[in-house]
């Protein structure tokens, strides 16, 4: 069996961070979670991830974006899912189908925070051509 | 400044014109506005055209003359009652009957005028109509801001409600796909967490019934004189299992007895909050010291503690409802995030203050001011 995946997780809110942490590591997948943008950035600057996945509002209300770019800067080939609340929460809807917002929301994938998590995991297998 | 529309209806062009006269000079001074009131004057000489202009702009004021051709006051008054318009109206009627005066007021009329009127006259009942105006403005202005506030409240208190259930709804899920194994001590740190969450719960509700009560008036104030030392001393006590699972040590320095007129199980709750704040963002061995003293015609409360501290930033947000300093350190600890905002809303009952001093990883402090007499009757 090859070399389990590296997937980077940040997530402020730490029960939501552990039950992905949990799902992820039974569908095989080494994760390294995060509960700050902060913690998050020096993790990237210690190893690559095969992919990223962020909440947005975190230590502030566009933390996943900067940690997208942040991401995508050092390594372009690294997919990033964004999973938010925001929609839900505030009507704002943000997603990376048109060119202009690709412009600059560098993520692959935006998700409703309560998107199942089997959902999810498709969009994981996707992005890494697994599927 | 601030210009009340005013309509002046009736037939008689002279009654118009009078009316203009007298009132376009007039400007009053409210006590409690800032600023003066004038007023503009429009003019509708039948009841149709009242009514069109009341359609076509709001009008603050509306002096009716009770007996015009076609449409008269009276249905003129009824249209605007039906209508649901926001206009003060002042009946202008040269027969000054109890029957018009019962209908008009049946009818949603604010005054009578009654034909002829001098300008004093005019200018009294206009005044008092404003007067009336303003004040009903300004009431509705606040039970829509308190309206607001409440539904606030609710929609971040259900918020608060819901991300426990979502949480503990997660992890059980988690569980029945048996996601870490079939092994139950797998699941240990999930069940931990499930209850930590629930427990939570809990409280947010106790500490909601609290400010429920406190809030709504219902709770009854036994105002007495009463001894704060022995309730401390209580509620060290109680807490002290708490305390002592962390071996964190609490002492009291207070003097033989601290009388001040309250209630009973209001300072109770003061106390229980801030100690037990002070234990559960204490760091392990810590302390906690309640200092209680008379200063200035006040009893001071005051709680340390040698725990987690907070950053300026932390400590500005600290008095709101809900807010619940999120990080690293706290993240076990549980909460309402209602508890100061408990304590503040009953010091304000008392007239008193509350204030924190705090410093990141060195402790908090906690200050409860409540004035020794209450203004209230007292019951001895």
């Amino acid at each position: 069996m090859s070399e389990k995946k590296k997937i980077l997780i940040a997530d402020d809110d730490f029960d939501m961070l552990e039950q992905l942490k949990m799902q992820l590591q039974a569908k095989g997948f080494e994760v390294i979670a995060c509960e700050s943008q902060v913690e998050a950035e020096s993790q990237l600057e210690q190893f690559k991830p095969h992919l990223a996945i962020y909440d947005l509002m975190m230590d502030d209300v566009d933390s996943g974006f900067v940690l997208s770019y942040k991401t995508k800067k050092k390594y372009p080939d690294v997919p990033v899912i964004i999973i938010t609340a925001v929609t839900h929460e505030t009507g704002l809807k943000f997603d990376v189908s048109t060119e202009e917002t690709k412009n600059w929301i560098k993520a692959d994938v935006i998700l409703n925070k309560d998107i199942r998590f089997e959902q999810l995991f498709k969009e994981i297998n996707r992005l890494l051509g697994e599927d | 400044m601030q210009a009340l529309k005013v309509l002046v209806a009736d037939d008689e062009i002279g009654m118009r014109k009078g009316v203009q006269k007298v009132l376009k000079k007039a400007h009053f001074k409210l006590e409690k506005l800032d600023h003066e009131i004038r007023f503009e004057i429009l003019e509708a000489e039948d009841g149709r055209q009242t009514i069109e202009l009341l359609q076509k702009e709001p009008i603050d004021l509306l002096l009716l003359d009770y007996k015009m051709p076609e449409v008269s006051g009276l249905e003129v008054l009824e249209w605007i009652k039906k209508e649901k318009r926001d206009v003060t109206t002042i009946m202008i009627t040269a027969y000054a009957s109890l029957d018009v005066a019962v209908s008009a007021t049946k009818n949603g009329a604010f005054d009578f005028l009654a034909k002829p009127f001098t300008p004093e006259e005019l200018r009294t009942v206009v005044e008092k109509a404003t007067r009336n105006l303003i004040a009903q403005r300004e009431a509705k202005r606040l039970a829509e801001e308190k309206r607001k506030i409440r539904f606030q409240f609710l929609s971040v208190l259900a918020h608060e409600l819901k991300a426990p259930i979502a949480a503990v709804e997660s992890y059980l899920r988690l569980m029945q796909g048996r996601a870490a194994g079939e092994e139950l001590k797998n699941y240990d740190h999930i069940i931990s967490r499930s209850l930590i969450r629930l427990e939570g719960m809990r409280k947010l509700i106790f500490d909601l019934l609290d400010l429920t009560r406190i809030e709504s008036g219902e709770k009854k104030r036994e105002l007495r004189t009463i001894d704060l030392v022995p309730i401390a001393k209580n509620s060290i006590e109680t807490l002290s299992v708490l305390a002592s699972e962390r071996d964190i040590e609490i002492t009291l320095k207070a003097p033989e007895s601290l009388k001040l007129t309250a209630d009973h199980s209001e300072l109770e709750i003061i106390l229980n909050n801030l100690i037990s704040n002070a234990i559960k963002y204490n760091k392990d061995h810590g302390k906690v010291e309640v200092i209680l003293k008379e200063s200035d015609s006040q009893v001071i409360i005051q709680v340390s503690d040698t725990g987690i501290g907070m950053t300026p930033e932390e400590q500005s947000r600290l008095f709101q409802e809900f807010v619940r300093i999120k990080n690293e350190q706290t993240r076990n600890v549980l909460g309402s995030g209602l508890g100061l905002s408990i304590v503040k809303k009953i010091a304000q009952l008392y007239n008193g203050t509350v204030s924190v001093k705090s410093e990141k990883n060195v402790g908090s402090t906690f200050t409860v001011a409540l004035p020794i007499q209450q203004e209230q009757q007292v019951k001895e």
